[in-house]
């Protein structure tokens, strides 16, 4: 299939190692011709080995739809279940390389139930190929792949307007396409758009420049993606580096592994880790072969500190005086992926960085009809939909606005009971605090202004191991204190958690105030205590004692009273 | 921002190196497959970069079918001896013993037994919550619809259409008890990428790899190298010296060789710029039914 061309194997290779990388995002409708396109690039980039092309032509054979031409789109469709249907249905990743770039496309489908593979295939892209069918123009698809593109912060677009041919390679057809789209578009976050007209099926401007356009004059569509600058969203101002694992290895090394997310460090650079605010040098930065002066994204490195201060992973090391937010609340644009809808009444696992810990949601401002983009109204999320969310993190995160520096913007969403990936979650920003109630939900707020505590009583009763309980105990002063009191020490040792009131000197100041102790020993029971009362409000003059304990109480208390019953 | 560059080879370690740790931090007991193979030596030096100055702190474990070629089992003595790997052999014992070979029983039941089985046996055994393989997207179709952390339910299977989303480069370690999760750190490698990193970081990988005169019996159009007398000697009669090397190393019976002269990494991409075959072709399993990794990789094989 190819000629073989004598190459000298050593400068090839000193060439090639020194290639960098594109990782892009393909997106189209059903009939859009986008497997047709990337086999058509895989093909004519001379990267398909032979045996592949055999299998190719057997299977065109039997169940190819593409006529008497090789269907390059059978090149794609990989699983058993996509075959028989005829759609791809899930993300699929392609590898080629040219002597300029290696390649990563992810292929992903263009059906409307499937906006989660296209949030999954596009989350790593830094360029995205946007396929229109010359004939339909823009259509609602069109729309809806670019609002999520603009969403992922991609910020370079190749507006492929294919089937050139069907439209005989018409220059007014383009441009209108063209102009519809820059309208469309000129509202969403994308600020480099390439059109190129094409065929991939016929090959017209896909490889090499076509001679039936002579009237475009820009580049074909590999050469585009040879050499196009990719504004990627990498940002080397800002040093994030969320530590990933903590090395160990003897007493002598302690250091902080991790992938740095953004921004440059240097040896020696003054430090702070998050969220304790100590701070320290850099005494090495680490990596297999021996040791950096500086590192940068997506480098992977092991940081060693002058002074010995203890970080544990989730926590995050910056630049003093180059701090991002650090918050609890935050809102963000979601993505919820999930058969079953996001329930707004429970918590969810978030990873974020090397984070994980839980989320409440806040309030759904409103979801995106993708096709119209118009915001609307909604309690929840369903599987596809998008939306502004507010969240509530059990513990503050250390983020950036994803749109700035999508490392430390991005989060998933996880099920706890189904362990499900149920959400993509791009950060917007912090919400701003007003006056004092700082990091609350609206339902503590709530709570806070009835009067009610934010700890209930369940959770009580998890912490200490059992209920409020009033012990009150009676008899002669002696006798009382020293059964009262030998109680309080029994129970403390026991783990339960004791207040006592002593009532039993007469001018003790609860036997001043019935009404203040009855209503402190209620309170106290009520937040889950063991309230231990000695004579309260009466003088007793007895010679025994007796101890009153509610017959529901705890068994454990009980036998433990029964015990000192036997005195 | 030339400055902060990095090459695509660069680009693809430091992804790995991100993924082995992630694992390493959130799983109780994850081990690393390892086949002798160039991909399992290449994931396997990623490993020792990603925990340096430290030692890797999960162990590596080889699944031996007990009909790989001799020289594999040689090197991966003597490098697990030189390296101090902390290395598992596990092999399906039952099946050896009652004589499960792929002349006697065939490529698929000798699959399943001596690699799958032993598999997920030793899975088992040791209770690892994560595995990692060394398997690539390019490889083979289904395997490029797949994802880096590759969700199997109790019983080890993988459902492609139940998949979980996966983004960014961050990974959904949550398995409930009993399951567990592939990982795939070399997922966006190529067999080019694989050969130059090899080359670049002087990786040492079994000598099958390069030409050499080797005896060799033609079956059903793929070259079957004669490793031991396991082979019956109607077959091994017919055994003739030819230059070959192995693209990829499995069990000797049903891993062909290819003819070549490339004795040098340099001479073996020259080979693979210019050649017309891809790399699976020389393995008998792919092809004993139809969609068979799929099928292989929905029971738990790799």
């Amino acid at each position: 299939m190819q000629a073989k061309t004598k190459l000298d194997i050593n400068e090839f290779l000193s060439q090639d190692e020194k290639k960098d990388m594109l990782r892009l995002l393909t997106a189209g409708s059903v009939d859009d011709g986008k497997s047709t396109l990337i086999g058509r690039l895989l093909f004519d980039s001379k990267k398909l080995y032979e045996d592949q092309l055999d299998a190719l032509e057997r299977d065109s054979k039997r169940v190819g739809n593409a006529g008497d031409n090789i269907d390059y789109a059978l090149l794609l469709d990989g699983l058993k279940a996509e075959r028989e249907q005829g759609i791809t249905i899930d993300v699929a990743y392609r590898y080629f390389s040219t002597n300029k770039r290696k390649f990563i496309i992810a292929d992903t489908p263009g059906h409307e139930q499937y906006t989660r593979n296209m949030i999954t295939g596009g989350s790593t892209a830094a360029l995205a190929i946007i396929l229109v069918d010359a004939r339909s123009g823009v259509i609602t698809q069109t729309r809806r792949h670019s609002y999520i593109v603009s969403l992922l912060g991609i910020k370079n677009v190749v507006l492929a307007v294919n089937k050139m041919d069907l439209v005989g390679y018409d220059k007014k057809i383009y441009d209108d396409i063209v102009k519809e789209y820059r309208d469309f578009t000129s509202g969403l976050n994308i600020p480099n758009i390439y059109p190129i007209p094409l065929s991939a099926l016929k090959g017209d401007n896909v490889v090499e420049k076509s001679g039936n356009m002579s009237w475009y004059t820009g580049l074909s569509l590999l050469d585009y993606l040879e050499n196009v600058e990719v504004k990627n969203n990498t940002d080397y101002k800002h040093f994030r580096y969320p530590v990933q694992y903590v090395l160990r290895p003897n007493q002598n090394f302690r250091g902080f592994s991790g992938k740095i997310a953004s921004g440059v460090i240097r040896k020696g650079d003054e430090i702070m880790a998050l969220p304790s605010g100590k701070r320290s040098k850099v005494k090495g930065i680490h990596v297999y072969e021996g040791e950096l002066q500086k590192a940068f994204p997506p480098q992977c490195v092991t940081l060693t500190l002058e002074d010995e201060i203890d970080i544990s992973r989730g926590e995050m090391i910056v630049h003093p005086g180059n701090l991002p937010n650090i918050e609890r609340r935050f809102e963000a644009m979601l993505v919820w992926m999930d058969e079953e809808a996001m329930d707004p009444k429970r918590q969810y696992f978030i990873k974020h960085t090397t984070n994980l810990t839980k989320v409440s949601i806040d309030n759904v401002e409103y979801r995106v009809d993708i096709n119209t983009l118009e915001q609307l109204k909604a309690e929840r999320l369903q599987l596809n939909e998008i939306g502004k969310i507010r969240f509530t993190a059990n513990k503050p995160l250390f983020f950036d606005p994803y749109q700035e520096n999508r490392a430390t913007g991005a989060f998933i969403l996880i099920d706890p009971i189904t362990n499900y990936t149920c959400g993509a979650g791009m950060i917007i920003d912090k919400i701003a605090e007003t006056g004092n109630d700082t990091a609350l939900t609206e339902e503590e707020r709530k709570n806070i202004i009835a009067g009610n505590t934010l700890v209930s009583a369940a959770e009580r009763m998890e912490r200490y191991g059992h209920k409020g309980t009033v012990i009150s105990i009676e008899g002669t002063p002696e006798n009382t204190r020293t059964i009262g009191y030998t109680l309080e020490r029994r129970l403390f040792a026991e783990g339960f958690a004791t207040l006592l009131f002593d009532c039993v000197a007469k001018n003790s100041i609860w036997n001043e105030n019935p009404a203040l102790l009855d209503v402190a020993v209620k309170t106290a029971e009520a937040q889950g205590l063991i309230v231990l009362v000695l004579n309260a409000g009466k003088s007793i003059t007895e010679n025994t004692s007796r101890i009153n304990l509610e017959a529901d109480a705890n068994p454990a208390l009980q036998e433990i009273i029964s015990d000192l019953n036997k005195l | 921002m030339n400055e902060y560059r990095l090459s695509h080879l660069k680009e693809l370690e430091a992804e790995s190196i991100h993924i082995i740790r992630e694992v390493a931090a959130e799983f109780e007991n994850p081990v690393m497959l390892y086949s002798i193979g160039k991909d399992s030596s290449v994931m396997v030096r990623l490993a020792e970069k990603a925990f340096a100055p430290g030692k890797v702190p999960f162990p590596l474990m080889h699944i031996d079918s007990k009909w790989k070629f001799r020289e594999m089992i040689e090197f991966r003595d003597e490098y697990a001896k030189k390296y101090g790997w902390n290395l598992i052999v596990e092999s399906n014992m039952e099946a050896y013993r009652a004589g499960v070979g792929p002349f006697t029983h065939g490529s698929k039941v000798h699959t399943d037994l001596m690699k799958t089985q032993a598999l997920l046996a030793a899975l088992d055994k040791y209770k690892f919550d994560a595995a990692f393989g060394g398997a690539r997207r390019d490889e083979e179709k289904s395997r490029a619809k797949e994802r880096i952390y590759s969700f199997r339910d109790k019983f080890h299977q993988w459902d492609p259409k139940n998949q979980r989303p996966e983004l960014w480069d961050i990974y959904n370690a949550r398995v409930h008890k009993g399951e567990s999760i592939r990982v795939f750190p070399l997922s966006n490698w190529t067999e080019l990428d694989i050969w130059q990193y090899i080359r670049i970081e002087k990786i040492p990988i079994v000598p099958l790899y390069f030409a050499k005169e080797r005896p060799i019996v033609e079956m059903d159009g793929n070259l079957i190298m004669v490793d031991d007398d396991r082979m019956p000697a109607e077959l091994r009669k017919k055994a003739k010296m030819r230059m070959v090397r192995f693209r990829t190393l499995g069990c000797y019976p049903l891993t062909g060789a290819i003819e070549s002269e490339a004795d040098t990494i340099e001479k073996i991409v020259e080979e693979m710029m210019t050649t017309t075959k891809s790399e699976r072709t020389t393995r008998v399993i792919d092809f004993d039914q139809e969609a068979s990794m799929e099928q292989k990789k929905r029971e738990g094989y790799f």
